[in-house]
């Protein structure tokens, strides 16, 4: 009987740290019980890593003499991943969120990876149906962990550029064919090996799988554009989910099962809702070369580029009676977010109704706005989704909008020919007055020429975010004018 | 008498299917002001893996095997640690501009609520 305690500790713990991912998840629905659904969610998981040390009385009979070893080896390796990545997690800046996530999700897919590794190369998983799931969730959780790696680089700024060769779908569609095939003949290969070419022995061939399918993640990713970001990482993060719960089945533990495709789900349906925001399907992101078609012929735009000194522009809004401001990747960029809320705040001792307008692709990760105006201190009973404040910019003095320029083109509505027709846009273009601040006079991501700043009602404000809204606050605090009661 | 866990084909496919349809409904329900925690969040989920890398690890009987699983663990813990790292960092800063807001996120607020409440209807 004794010797049973650690099988039923290993499946009560697991079974605890299935409730507690759901239930802390679930509490992560609303911003007032979301901190409390982290931790809930991380007790679940000390839980488990706590637990899984008692596989240490059930090892086969191969591998005890290492026991002791192993352990050791286990501890190392979650002292040191996890010190380096809590550290990592605690000091990088806000802004750098994006990429972050990318590369803990890569780790993720790579452990996946690394477990169905063991198994393959141990032959340990036997049968037809553990060996296609353990291949299964080796080739997802080895393409997300060198695509989230590719990800992460040119979130980094290592790649500046997307890279496209021709003929890439092509050759993108051979990699994973072959991959494919070598998976499928490992399958059905016999125990020694028979049945597969005698090029290689198994081990080799099953190192031809992972190398396939690291190649491939790595060719998906290369081609694949910065603003399209939002996507990427959502489908890579459901495809850990995935791999972990195929290798969850493979290992017979059913918290790694439902955790893996908790993740698999959410992250499935973010994705899609990302697609959703830009009226375009997951499968258009990832395999078309977006703001490298074929130009189109942009409709003649009226109007001329109005330029205006920030400290003008400051001084508007300051006798506004409500703005509206539309925050986009170029915040970011220019870690404006803080000043931003000072001069905000100096708006709001003034009596201007002011409020932020989030568009949901809005940065390079789902949500990434939201995340720095809070880091600021922006309340989020400010900030507001698109469905939410779209009707109001017509009855608003002015829209600041600062470094988005796709998300608010009208051309999306108007325009049939342009590549972002029919993307639900902000109507910045509706308020009475509109300032963009903006770096140059370059174009969006997309290519496209936005007709917002050729309106009679737009005037655009050159500059480095953070250099324009020093030069407004100081504007405004120039006038000295009282705070409102 | 024995607590092994057995999990062969279609139950195993039950458990995809509830555990799928339960991640959809629960993340449908989250405001798209917090998708960037939401997603570092279920990304500290999946994390979950470091417990498969464990038991890969203990059991590993060749240097290779070793080799393989300590990758399997180092990169596990690191996703698991660094997720909710960040997840917490952002969801630390979500605050109401109520007065009582920076007791937030404790929840007890009835202020902080009820502007919630509006919010969601």
């Amino acid at each position: 009987m004794l010797d049973l305690l650690p099988q039923l500790g290993i499946a009560a713990a697991d079974l605890a740290a299935a409730f507690l991912f759901l239930y802390g998840l679930h509490r992560m629905s609303s911003p007032v019980t979301a901190p409390s659904g982290i931790f809930v969610a991380g007790i679940g998981m000390a839980v488990a890593v706590l637990a899984s040390f008692l596989y240490a009385f059930d090892v086969g009979s191969a591998a005890r003499p290492d026991l002791i070893v192993n352990i050791a080896l286990a501890l190392v390796a979650l002292a040191l991943g996890g010190g380096v990545a809590w550290w990592s997690g605690r000091t990088v800046a806000m802004t750098a969120m994006p990429q972050m996530v990318a590369i803990y999700n890569g780790m993720g897919g790579g452990a996946a990876g690394a477990i169905a590794a063991v198994e393959l190369y141990g032959d340990k998983a036997q049968g037809m149906t553990a060996l296609g799931v353990t291949l299964l969730g080796a080739l997802i959780g080895a393409v997300s962990l060198s695509g989230s790696l590719i990800a992460w680089a040119k979130l980094d700024g290592v790649i500046n550029k997307p890279v496209r060769v021709k003929g890439q779908q092509v050759f993108n569609g051979l990699v994973l064919l072959a991959t494919i095939v070598v998976g499928g003949s490992i399958v059905g290969a016999g125990q020694d090996g028979s049945g597969l070419l005698a090029l290689l022995t198994k081990p080799g061939w099953i190192t031809v799988f992972f190398g396939c399918a690291l190649a491939l993640g790595i060719l998906m990713t290369l081609p694949i554009g910065g603003a399209d970001m939002p996507v990427v990482i959502s489908i890579f993060n459901a495809f850990t989910g995935l791999a972990v719960g195929l290798e969850g089945f493979v290992l017979q533990n059913p918290a790694l099962m439902i955790a893996g495709m908790v993740v698999g789900a959410a992250g499935m349906l973010l994705t899609l809702l990302m697609a959703k925001a830009m009226n375009r399907s997951v499968s258009n992101v990832i395999f078309t070369n977006f703001g490298d078609a074929p130009k189109h012929k942009q409709g003649a735009i009226k109007g001329s580029l109005k330029p205006m000194a920030p400290g003008d522009a400051g001084i508007a809004m300051r006798y506004a009676a409500s703005v509206i401001i539309v925050p986009g990747y170029g915040l970011a960029v220019a870690q404006a977010q803080g000043k931003l809320f000072e001069f905000v705040k100096l708006l709001q001792a003034g009596g201007v109704s002011v409020k932020f307008a989030v568009h949901p692709v809005a940065g390079r990760m789902p949500g990434q706005m939201d995340v720095l105006l809070a880091e600021a201190g922006v309340p989020y009973d400010l900030i507001f989704q698109l469905e939410d404040i779209n009707d109001q910019f017509a009855s608003t003095d002015i829209a600041l909008v600062i470094g988005a320029n796709d998300v608010v083109n009208p051309a999306a509505r108007t325009d049939k020919s342009s590549p972002i027709f029919g993307m639900p846009i902000l109507n910045a273009d509706q308020a009475r007055k509109v300032f963009v601040v903006k770096r140059g006079e370059g174009k969006g991501y997309a290519g496209i020429v936005n007709a917002l700043f050729y309106g009679d009602n737009c005037n655009m404000v050159y500059g480095d975010a953070q250099a324009v809204l020093i030069s407004m606050i100081e504007a405004v605090r120039g006038l000295g004018l009282p705070a409102a009661a | 008498m024995t607590f092994q866990i057995a999990i062969s084909g279609f139950v195993a496919l039950y458990i995809f299917m509830l555990a799928g349809f339960a991640g959809w409904v629960i993340i449908g329900h989250v405001p798209a002001i917090l998708h960037t925690p939401l997603m570092s969040g279920s990304n500290f989920v999946h994390g979950i893996v470091v417990v498969g890398g464990i038991y890969a690890l203990l059991n590993a009987s060749t240097l290779q095997e070793q080799v393989i699983g300590f990758v399997a663990v180092l990169l596990g813990a690191g996703n698991a640690a660094g997720g909710y790292a960040v997840t917490d960092r952002m969801l630390a800063m979500f605050k109401t501009s109520a007065p009582a807001g920076s007791h937030a996120a404790h929840g007890k607020s009835a202020k902080v609520k009820s502007i919630h409440a509006k919010k969601k209807g």
